[in-house]
């Protein structure tokens, strides 16, 4: 049943914008256009930022995530939808998330974004609670929104996306044409909801899932009872976005693709194997999340190494998940059969595993088996369950079990210690149906350290210590203990402990290029802003620098790759037909970057305090780990400090150690928050927006109250 | 299957094959329009053609390039979406893009090249 119907002018993109976006509320169902001003294009560009504006103007500091107000936003950005150069469909979500409160923002692959930009509009805004499940089907051929009647029985994405598939597609060769956003029946009983991006794989002839994964974004549009988004747009070609010089992106394009073609088997095999061709270079230099972050490697690593995971991957050829993506790196492996839960004995498509999935649903719980992985990674992505959540959250839970804080009685019966596969499954499971301890877990860490230190009597400092969230958001899969850039890397962003604002964990730890807490704060300054500009575009961040010309090693700043930084300033340009350099695409993630810090203050966090990380993500929180790495810490109070370890137990040499390091993260934010223009507090002063031309008034009205 | 084969020590980089090429298949004269390619070394010129191995089959990401009833791999416009990967990955570099069409375009092995060359530095052999 069609609930409303709204009828639009087909339009024309110019440059990269269609100069319009889509605003629907499902609690009176109004559909309305809305104009992108030049405004927006100038302070915000797209993508993240149009998000973020979008619902800046929807929320007050008091709206609660499962509010009304809040907004789910779904935006590409001025380069997405080109077809030539890899990484160039990506969607990127906006919403105030469950976990933290604050805007959180994830970047997912599929066809939707691009699809969603060629029917005519530059975001798409979702506001309000409809009453029972709805569709929201957009025909960009017709111009046509419709919201109608859910009348789907199944509950979760693998089902969901194949079924409006099949129904809004006029015949296989049509497939391809559609693509649904969804989730499952987790998002339903839990805070760790993510949003399944779909594309039709034309040589499987099966529809393939990409999350948006962080922050529960998948718990606010269950909450808003949406069951699923579906665009239909027929006649892609490259040359939609109407750039104002073509030649040059097809020229920059090619480019790249020959360099993938000649490097990638050279370098980091993304074609061959995806991102998870880094399992075991992270466990060789100890940096593995095993077994809640105690330790960076494990001696069976191996059972669950790249190679293993590449012998499962059936398919013959590398995919994107948008097209012309040569780097390749969605994996699938086909004809998987669950051992468990409501799809046991079925075959199945499993995405992936990417790296995240490997180390979190891998070694950071202890179960150091392939089909595991692959099982729990299955249920994961059709359940709507965040990986690196459940991951990080199960570890956690397991290191309570093993602690005594947790036991069977609590669990309702899971013995949930390291290792257990069948136990993590079964968690899983009640987090789909909204059972058991699954409840309890999928609330995420920061509620469950509330809960065990409340109802169960857990010591407050030790769970404090070990629960790795920060901001309300489970950490990403790296072992950062050993890496302070990489703490600030995690600690120092705007939505959480992720870590595609920057990952600088070779750089400092094992190349040892940023040595100086200034060089730190460089880093820590340009990568999370170089980054942030991913998410302005609609770009992935993979084919930066998960592919390197050959002669990148000599150049002036090898960690950059000066190269690909200009192949983007020509894609920006080439699109727009503006004449911007490197610094000012800088700049350009700047302004967003800020405005997103102002406005996680204006939320009532966004300080100092709010930075801060648990102990485990610093150093050594228990005896265990001291001793795993006794050598190396007692080098460092030698040398460092000028302790003399002989004479220290190993309670004493832990307390030493600890206020070193803490130190050390206090002098890293110092330093940070001066590079960024941000006061000692981590408040983005008026002189740092004047500079960047953000000083509109709304803005300055929030940061002078924290000056 | 007839594939167009070369003798670099043969040519004379006349180009006259590329001009004949474009007119053909672009009505124009123009050698950045061909779809085979002669370049000037110190040494032989470098002849570039397509070999029909048919590895961008498989990389074109919507099934745009396929074999012929003849064998020869050819470019399905309406199904392209203009990637150019097939461009990018190419073993003999001999897929072709020009800043006037957002789709590339290849050797179709129909030999118009071949009865323009003075030397026979260009020939069709059956594979």
């Amino acid at each position: 049943m069609i609930l409303k119907e709204y009828k639009y002018e087909l339009g024309k993109i110019e440059r990269g914008y269609n100069n319009r976006s889509l605003y629907i509320n499902l609690s009176d169902n109004t559909i309305k256009e809305k104009e992108v001003t030049q405004f927006m294009k100038d302070k915000f560009i797209g993508g993240k930022g149009f998000g973020l504006w979008y619902l800046w103007n929807a929320v007050t500091p008091e709206t609660k995530w499962n509010d009304p107000e809040n907004e789910i936003v779904i935006a590409h950005g001025p380069i997405a939808g080109i077809t030539q150069y890899p990484g160039s469909g990506k969607s990127l979500v906006v919403t105030l998330s469950p976990l933290t409160h604050m805007p959180m923002d994830s970047n997912v692959g599929g066809y939707f974004g691009p699809y969603l930009k060629f029917s005519g509009f530059d975001a798409l805004e979702l506001q309000g609670k409809a009453e029972k499940d709805v569709i929201i089907f957009i025909d960009g051929n017709k111009g046509i929104v419709q919201i109608m009647e859910s009348d789907i029985e199944e509950k979760d994405s693998h089902l969901i996306a194949e079924i409006l598939t099949e129904r809004f597609a006029k015949d296989e060769e049509d497939k391809k044409n559609v693509s649904v956003v969804s989730t499952g029946s987790a998002a339903d009983h839990t805070l760790v909801g993510l949003l399944n991006f779909s594309f039709y794989d034309i040589r499987r002839k099966a529809v393939r899932l990409k999350q948006a994964g962080r922050g529960g974004i998948g718990t606010v549009f269950r909450d808003k009872k949406i069951k699923a988004l579906v665009v239909r747009f027929e006649g892609t070609k490259g040359n939609l976005n109407n750039a104002a010089d073509q030649g040059k992106i097809n020229r920059t394009g090619i480019k790249l693709h020959r360099e993938i073609c000649l490097l990638d088997d050279k370098q980091n095999r993304m074609r061959k194997i995806g991102t998870a061709n880094i399992i075991e270079i992270m466990d060789q230099y100890d940096l593995l999340p095993t077994h809640n972050y105690k330790f960076g490697s494990h001696k069976d690593t191996y059972k669950i190494s790249s190679d293993k995971f590449q012998a499962r991957v059936t398919q013959g050829l590398p995919d994107g998940c948008w097209y012309g993506c040569s780097l390749s790196c969605a994996k699938a492996a086909d004809d998987f059969i669950p051992q468990t839960g409501p799809y046991k004995g079925q075959k199945v498509i499993v995405d992936g595993p990417e790296y995240e999935n490997a180390a979190g649903l891998g070694s950071n719980i202890g179960v150091f088996d392939r089909d595991g992985v692959l099982e729990l990674n299955f249920y994961c992505d059709t359940y709507g369950v965040d990986t690196i959540s459940f991951g990080t959250l199960t570890a956690f839970i397991m290191e309570c079990y093993e602690n005594g804080i947790l036991d069977k009685e609590k669990t309702g019966g899971l013995e949930l210690y390291f290792g257990n596969k069948e136990a993590a499954l079964e968690l899983l499971h009640q987090m789909a149906r909204g059972e058991g301890f699954g409840k309890i877990a999928g609330l995420g860490i920061r509620r469950m350290k509330e809960i065990f230190i409340k109802e169960y009597g857990a010591d407050p400092d030790f769970v404090n210590d070990i629960g790795m969230e920060q901001k309300g958001l489970e950490f990403s899969e790296y072992l950062c203990k050993e890496s302070l850039a990489q703490q600030g890397g995690y600690g120092l962003t705007n939505k959480g402990p992720q870590h595609d604002e920057a990952w600088l964990i070779f750089m400092d730890m094992v190349n040892n290029q940023i040595p100086t807490f200034e060089d730190k704060a460089e880093a820590l300054h340009y990568f999370p802003m170089f980054r942030t500009w991913f998410g302005l575009m609609g770009l992935c961040k993979l084919p930066w620098n998960d592919i390197v010309p050959e002669n990148n090693k000599y150049t002036d700043e090898p960690a950059k790759i000066p190269e690909h930084v200009q192949n983007y300033v020509d894609l920006y340009n080439g699109i727009t037909g503006k004449n911007i350099d490197k610094h000012e695409l800088i700049r350009q993630s700047e302004r967003v970057y800020n405005f997103q810090r102002i406005f996680n203050i204006r939320m009532g966090y966004g300080k100092r305090i709010h930075d801060k990380i648990p102990y485990r993500a610093m150093g050594p929180v228990t005896e265990e780990e001291y001793l795993s790495r006794q050598e190396r810490y007692d080098k460092q109070l030698k040398e460092l400090l000028g302790l003399d370890p002989e004479n220290m137990t190993t309670q004493e040499k832990m307390a030493a150690l600890r206020k070193y390091r803490e130190e050390q993260y206090e002098k890293l934010t110092d330093a940070v928050y001066a590079r960024r223009g941000w006061t000692k507090d981590g408040v983005p002063t008026i002189e740092k927006l004047k500079e960047l031309g953000m000083d509109i008034p709304e803005l300055i009205e929030v940061v002078k109250k924290h000056l | 299957m007839k594939v167009l084969k070369k003798n670099p020590e043969k040519c004379i980089a006349c180009h006259a094959c590329e001009e004949t090429c474009s007119k053909l298949y672009f009505k124009e004269e123009n050698r950045e329009k061909a779809c085979l390619r002669i370049k000037e070394t110190d040494s032989y010129p470098e002849i570039t053609t397509c070999t029909q191995c048919g590895v961008c089959i498989d990389i074109c990401p919507v099934v745009a390039l396929s074999r012929d009833k003849r064998g020869i791999v050819r470019v399905e416009k309406k199904k392209c979406v203009g990637c150019f990967m097939c461009v990018g990955f190419c073993p003999e570099q001999a897929m072709f893009m020009h800043d006037d069409y957002i789709e590339p375009f290849k050797c179709v092995s129909c030999g118009q090249c071949v009865k323009v060359c003075p030397t026979g530095a260009i020939y069709m052999s059956e594979e």
